[in-house]
């Protein structure tokens, strides 16, 4: 049966903090980032090149689909949106490349547990024969390695899988966590900035009739659902895309895949464009001023 | 009942009961994108990224249904 793992896998342990694999991706993904911009950087003032026109084509593109919802702000929240956008983005396309999920690494552990079992099988065997030697004496030192055999034999059973080596930073439930509470923070702390704390906190706590009081409420429920509508549903199309392209191949091998890997690319570039988009709105809902 | 069974039983329930509210909404929104565009033929391209957004807004709940059927499938 196909393994399917839905949180990320440790690959190993660097001081104590466990490297999983979509932490590995989100590094490989920065280097490329870094690369790729230096690259652009040095190519910007000379004689234009195709890649240069492309990026500067694509750039423009987003300016103006930000431009329609946040007006005349755009310029100040444009390199915050379009990095959380190609971020996203490229990590949900990193996710579909050939290799990804398929390199797999194996952990040595399970083949030492299972040798430490046998070994203790062997004692526990000649134990056994020593106590009926000497009857009572050897009683306790038996049902302590019997306990020690039964966990052994435990940690045998759950033996790991082999993991993959990288896996989309954004089918990980912890990275889209962390963009949604970025993403919330930063609209608290926009929305104050523009409105001013008195007029912000007056969306939340208002005391002026029992209906707005109550509203407030809702408000402030609702602004804490965003982290959680951000992050499940970014979490659950890239991850829900994964499996259902790990089925496909798993079901039919040939080719039957390929339609699944172009809606898979249609629903990455989709997510990472309604997360922006979300984002730019609640942007402009929030340093919108009330009356 | 056997804990396996009532495991998949809750999958199924989950995905298959949180897919008919998305489903009626996307059915409404691209019905109303249709009619605009009949309405106004010229708007297409307009029509046609907001009825995207739209429809990904809807079908962000059945990936939440998704989510949570597959956490308990496979935890």
């Amino acid at each position: 049966m196909l393994h399917i793992s839905i949180k990320a896998e440790t690959l190993f342990s660097l001081w104590g903090f466990p490297i999983t694999n979509s932490i590995l991706a989100s590094w490989v993904l920065l280097v490329i980032f870094l690369v790729f911009s230096l690259y652009f950087a040095r190519n910007f003032d000379k004689k234009k090149s195709t890649l240069v026109f492309f990026v500067l084509f694509m750039v423009n593109g987003l300016y103006s689909m930000y431009q329609s919802i946040l007006k005349e702000n755009t310029k100040k929240f444009f390199p915050l949106l379009a990095s959380f956008f190609l971020y996203i983005l490229l990590s949900n396309w990193l996710g579909l490349l050939p290799g990804v999920g398929s390199v797999t690494y194996k952990t040595a552990e399970p083949e030492v547990a299972h040798i430490e079992v046998e070994k203790i099988v062997e004692t526990d065997a000649r134990e056994e024969v020593v106590e009926d030697n000497h009857g009572v004496v050897e009683d306790k030192a038996v049902e302590k390695e019997g306990i020690e055999t039964q966990t052994h034999t435990n940690e045998e059973v759950h033996e790991t899988p082999p993991i993959p080596i990288l896996r989309a930073a954004t089918a990980d439930l912890n990275m889209t966590l962390a963009l949604g509470v970025i993403a919330f923070i930063l609209i608290q702390y926009y929305g104050i900035a523009f409105v001013g704390f008195a007029g912000y906190a007056k969306k939340f706590l208002n005391f002026s009739n029992p209906i707005s009081f109550f509203t407030g409420i809702l408000e402030i429920i609702s602004e804490f659902s965003k982290i959680i509508s951000f992050a499940f549903r970014l979490f659950g199309n890239i991850f829900a895309g994964e499996v259902l392209l790990a089925v496909v191949a798993f079901l039919v091998p040939v080719l039957a895949s390929f339609p699944f890997l172009l809606l898979e690319i249609f629903v990455g570039f989709i997510q990472g464009l309604v997360f922006s988009m979300l984002f730019a709105v609640f942007l402009s809902m929030a340093i919108a001023k009330h009356h | 009942m056997d804990p396996d069974g009532a495991k998949n039983i809750a999958t199924a329930l989950a995905i298959g009961l949180g897919a008919i509210g998305p489903g009626i909404g996307i059915g409404i929104i691209g019905g109303g994108a249709m009619q605009a565009l009949g309405r106004n033929p010229e708007a297409e391209s307009v029509i046609r990224t907001s009825m995207i957004l739209a429809i990904a807004f809807a079908e962000a709940v059945a990936i939440y249904a998704l989510v949570i059927a597959l956490i308990i499938k496979f935890t």
